[in-house]
């Protein structure tokens, strides 16, 4: 590593960072893809911001704050989608509008701003840094533990809830075990593409694999491929052409998508 | 089941006591109580909204009773074959993975085993097929085929006939009642082709919100109180019906003239669509 070619301290911990939060990203998204909760996640990211605001104002360790908003609202919507027997968008929508309002209201009385508001709305994977990346992996590696543990249980509840629940799977708990999940996924990951962005991690990466997967553990590992393709190549670009990183990862995503859309085989398992 | 105190009888597989159920101050069940035993195929009649489903689901310990109980015996091993299933379609699944769920370890789970199951029900040739490309009715015998797979004790079939066409659904209530036979397991269904309940089922439980009457399937046809129920409706429709159908079917499908079948023993046919109940089946 000599000369001009030599990479970024910085660059390399966002390489990290990203390629850490596609290889998280994969199982959780493929579930939220397969149990519809696009918005669900829409609604966490949201929340994070208010656990962001609510860091900054107790001044006492702000990641752990996001965290902990993050799970309470995760099982706030939990309550709701069970009392209202399916999902209930509008209760969804109010948790989302609600939290990120009140974050804006709360950033509007502190005296003084230090939030950069800008970064967290639409990440900022340059500024990881080496306390992240332990963040992250840390976790990463509880997230994926879990998931491994649940993963019969919730394809079990995903086929079909009364029949996993009458064959013994405990599907209250595998579902709260995913929601929490979820919540901390939505806190790690915010920091690389931002609450606005985040969902897309989760849900793009799915929508390309399954139009290639024939299974449901090909399309996680199909999903995990796309996921650091699209970490490197919005990286790429924000190096090379000094665009945004997050918006950057996205859009080569969507890109991925609009690609294996157009080219890929005929005939792959698709419902008509 | 030793020192069990809520323990059920000897050979009993599940026992619903004097279930209440109401949604909406709507009364679904009224005071219903029904007993399952080992080897014996039940079923399940009544017009749409007569509770059927729910006391199913009730059973199976998915919906909580009002009023009552339910006991099952300890460890019960069921196969349930809800009444419709969509499965997501954005989750890849082949039959022959689709089979595995919810299937303990062991020979079970096995490729040949699966295969040789998947042929019982008449879907050999479905194995690497996308579990999305079936349809309903491929869907229950497959449904069917993974609930066998899991050896159960007691076999739960939520109109399992639906979307099966009428040689499917004879050759359906054929293999039902091998595997009663081969595997002594209890049997619930609910259904609405009375004229097959009749022929291959060993109790009838003729429900509407209470239960009217009940035993063997020759008895309760005549019972007075299945008249009521189905009479009204059926009956009627019943002259109508055998005065456009000169012909019936056959086991093969093929048509027989009227006069030379006993037309007195395939009556009363009820589909869903029929009765003038209320929409919402449960």
């Amino acid at each position: 590593m000599a000369g001009d070619f030599m990479i970024p301290d910085f660059m390399v911990r966002a390489l990290l960072a990203g390629l850490g939060v596609a290889v998280v990203a994969g199982p959780l998204g493929v579930f939220v893809v397969w149990r519809r909760m696009a918005y669900f996640g829409e609604a966490l990211a949201h929340s994070a911001l208010l656990g962001v605001v609510l860091g900054a104002v107790l001044g006492v360790l702000p990641w752990l704050v996001i965290i902990a908003v993050c799970s309470a609202v995760a099982l706030i919507l939990f309550a709701l989608e069970r009392s209202s027997g399916r999902g209930s968008d509008a209760a969804i929508g109010l948790i989302a509008q609600g939290s990120l309002a009140f974050a804006l209201v709360i950033l509007a009385f502190m005296e003084s701003e230090r939030i950069d508001l800008f970064a967290y709305l639409f990440g900022d994977i340059l500024a990881v840094t080496r306390f992240d990346l332990w963040l992250i992996y840390g976790a990463g590696l509880v997230v994926l533990s879990v998931m491994a543990l649940i993963w019969q249980s919730m394809l079990s509840m995903v086929v079909n809830e009364d029949v996993a629940r009458v064959e013994g799977v405990n599907v209250t708990a595998t579902k709260i075990l995913h929601l929490l999940l979820l919540a901390l996924f939505v806190s790690g990951a915010m920091k690389i593409v931002g609450v606005l962005l985040v969902v897309a991690m989760l849900i793009i990466p799915p929508s390309v694999a399954r139009l290639l997967a024939r299974s449901p553990e090909s399309m996680v590992i199909i999903s995990i491929c796309v996921g650091m393709l699209s970490i490197c190549g919005g990286l790429w670009a924000s190096y090379s052409a000094d665009t945004p990183a997050g918006p950057s990862i996205v859009v080569t995503a969507i890109g991925i998508f609009l690609v294996t859309l157009i080219i890929r085989p005929r005939g792959v398992s698709q419902k008509q | 089941m030793m020192n069990d105190p809520l323990s059920i009888p000897n050979g009993a597989l599940v026992v619903a006591n004097d279930i209440v159920y109401t949604i909406d101050e709507r009364q679904i069940l009224d005071h219903v109580s029904i007993t399952i035993n080992n080897s014996e195929i039940v079923t399940l009649i009544g017009p749409n909204g007569s509770g059927k489903t729910t006391l199913i689901r009730i059973m199976l310990g998915l919906l909580q009773p009002l009023g009552g109980t339910v006991k099952q015996k300890p460890h019960l091993q069921i196969g349930y074959v809800p009444q419709r299933l969509q499965i997501e379609p954005s989750l890849p699944l082949s039959v022959g993975r689709f089979l595995k769920f919810g299937v303990p370890k062991g020979p079970n789970r096995q490729k040949g085993r699966r295969a040789t199951v998947l042929a019982e029900v008449g879907m050999e040739t479905m194995y690497d097929a996308s579990i999305h490309s079936l349809s309903g009715g491929e869907l229950q015998r497959v449904m069917l085929a993974r609930a066998l797979l899991r050896d159960p004790e007691l076999l739960v079939l939520d109109e399992p006939m639906q979307g099966v066409d009428i040689t499917g659904q004879n050759e359906i209530y054929d293999l039902i009642a091998r595997i009663r036979d081969a595997r002594q397991c209890g049997i619930v269904m609910v259904s609405h082709d009375l004229h097959i309940v009749m022929a291959s089922t060993d109790r009838v439980i003729c429900l509407n919100h209470h239960v009217c009457c009940e035993g063997k399937p020759e008895t309760v046809a005549r019972d007075p109180a299945f008249e009521t129920i189905f009479g009204k409706q059926a009956a009627a429709r019943l002259a109508i019906y055998q005065h456009n159908h000169d012909h019936t079917h056959d086991s093969h499908g093929h048509t027989v003239p009227n006069d030379q079948n006993i037309s007195d023993q395939t009556p009363v046919e009820l589909s869903g669509t029929q009765s003038g109940e209320t929409p919402h089946g449960r």
